[in-house]
């Protein structure tokens, strides 16, 4: 053991002093040294579960290059979730940078749930919420999908719902990160589950939650069968938590104003898209006029 | 003690979890994936080997008052450097393992060998005992997780070994092994079987 010339004060400190010194230019060289790699991982990781749940990952494994290619035909954009209207800079922050997560814990830039509409109980969210979309070949709009967390039994769920270009039918979900039961609420990732609310559609046209999670399984003939989902069976909590999140992050106080703006919008363009046909035809005959003149 | 006593005594004749009972909580938290187990084992050789190395070295140096305070830092920051190194080469498993990689710290498996062998021995026999104790603590761990994934999953190393019947096989999972309290039945089973075999191991009776 250490002999007495080891106890005096000033030993003490100076042997406190170097470890600290050492230890900590350890700590920080590696810290430092790993940070771009590890918000590599981060970002693939974010990535990969995004495309996970618009189901646009091949099966098995799949290297990072691929998934950085397959994630170039997304595009991401903060919308100012008050008003439902997309921001940009300079009027906002840089979507590549922009994390909603911490964005939620800082006061001036977070928005303070009222208690009544608090279902996911996560308390505050961000002001600017992210969404990404997944565009065809030719610039139209295949998928949105939006992030979405709340809380499940013991944890707060962190995932993506994928909704297709009507932004009434369910892609997928998936949930990237929780803290529930093993074998229980942890069901939650089970891929049959998961796939069994791809085509549900969403309730929006009244106060019902957009979807609903049943204690037990969905009864095909029911009216509502399409806007329900098969519960999981010792989970009720987890699967309220859920339905919960859902009806939040798709109500008014989330996105909700996003994708009315969105459905009114594409049911627009669609009606530009057929008077377009007609008004090419009533042009041509008005250039033939114009020639005459 | 001999190379060859430091280094694979800890596996069976005297055994950090199943002889000394120390070190069961992260045996109880990690174990449902036998790829998280191996990297929690990895992890623990590595932090325990270090430490006991560093330890050892300065010896001779750190004062009696403050002594469990320098073991605590120079564990902590192996521990730190460590899970910053998991987060960027296995970034997977280090999520799935959340907190329990930070929690390598409070192993008192770690402390306990700093304290009781490195402060005492040379700096290779101390990286070896740290080795040695790391190795006997991955034992358990495998067996418990070989079995938590096994019944509980249906898996080994996430290939299926089971079919589930609620992926169209014929195996029911047990969905216990996949809740904490097993790894404590497995353990026990463990201990069981090794005290059956070794019976100098057995407590004698007052």
């Amino acid at each position: 053991m250490s002999s007495s010339k080891n106890e005096g004060a000033f030993k003490t400190l100076f042997v406190a002093i170097l470890l600290c010194v050492v230890c900590s230019v350890l700590v920080s060289t590696a810290a430092v040294r790993l940070k771009s790699l590890q918000e590599n991982n981060k970002r693939l990781d974010i990535q990969k579960n995004i495309l996970l749940a618009a189901g646009l990952l091949p099966k098995g494994k799949v290297a990072k290059e691929d998934i950085a290619k397959i994630f170039e035909k997304i595009e991401t954009y903060l919308i100012d979730l008050a008003t439902g209207e997309p921001i940009s800079p300079p009027n906002g922050p840089e979507v590549e940078t922009y994390d909603a997560q911490k964005a939620a814990k800082d006061p001036s830039l977070a928005h303070a749930i009222a208690p009544e509409n608090d279902l996911a109980k996560i308390r505050t969210r961000a002001k600017l919420g992210k969404v990404y979309l997944v565009r065809t070949p030719d610039g139209g709009i295949d998928a949105l999908i939006l992030p979405i967390h709340g809380k499940g039994l013991w944890s707060t769920l962190y995932g993506f719902l994928a909704l297709e270009r009507d932004a009434r039918t369910v892609l997928g979900i998936g949930f990237y990160q929780h803290g529930e039961t093993p074998g229980l609420g942890g069901e939650v990732d089970n891929p049959s589950w998961k796939a069994s609310w791809r085509g549900k559609k969403l309730t929006i046209e009244d106060e019902r939650p957009p979807l609903k999670v049943l204690k037990g399984s969905v009864d095909p003939n029911s009216p509502e069968a399409l806007s329900q989902i098969d519960g999981l069976s010792g989970a009720t909590i987890t699967a309220r938590g859920v339905e919960y999140l859902i009806s939040y992050w798709l109500g008014n106080d989330g996105y909700g104003k996003f994708l009315k703006t969105y459905r009114e919008q594409l049911s627009q363009n669609e009606e530009v898209d057929n008077k377009e046909v007609d008004n090419e035809e009533a042009n041509r005959e008005h250039e033939e006029v114009d020639y005459e003149h | 003690m001999s190379i060859k006593k430091t280094l694979f005594n800890p596996l069976f004749e005297n055994n950090p979890i199943a002889l000394q009972i120390l070190g069961i909580c992260s045996a109880l938290a990690v174990t449902t994936k036998m790829e998280a187990v191996l990297v929690m084992c990895v992890a623990v050789i590595f932090v325990m080997a270090l430490s006991n190395f560093s330890v050892s070295l300065i010896r001779h140096h750190i004062p009696n008052s403050i002594r469990i305070i320098v073991e605590m830092t120079i564990i902590a920051s192996l521990v730190i450097v460590t899970d910053q190194l998991l987060k960027a080469f296995v970034y997977d498993v280090a999520k799935s393992m959340t907190v329990y990689v930070s929690l390598i710290i409070t192993n008192c498996i770690v402390m306990g060998r700093a304290e009781a062998y490195a402060m005492k021995n040379g700096p290779f026999m101390s990286l070896l005992d740290g080795i040695g104790n790391g190795l006997g603590y991955s034992i358990v761990l495998i067996f418990v997780g070989l079995f938590r994934e096994l019944l509980g999953s249906g898996k080994i190393m996430g290939l299926t070994i089971l079919p589930l019947t609620r992926e169209g096989g014929w195996y029911e999972a047990n969905g216990m092994m996949l809740l904490s309290p097993s790894a404590f039945f497995l353990i026990g089973l463990f201990i069981w079987g090794l005290r059956a075999w070794k019976k100098n191991q057995v407590e004698e009776e007052n």
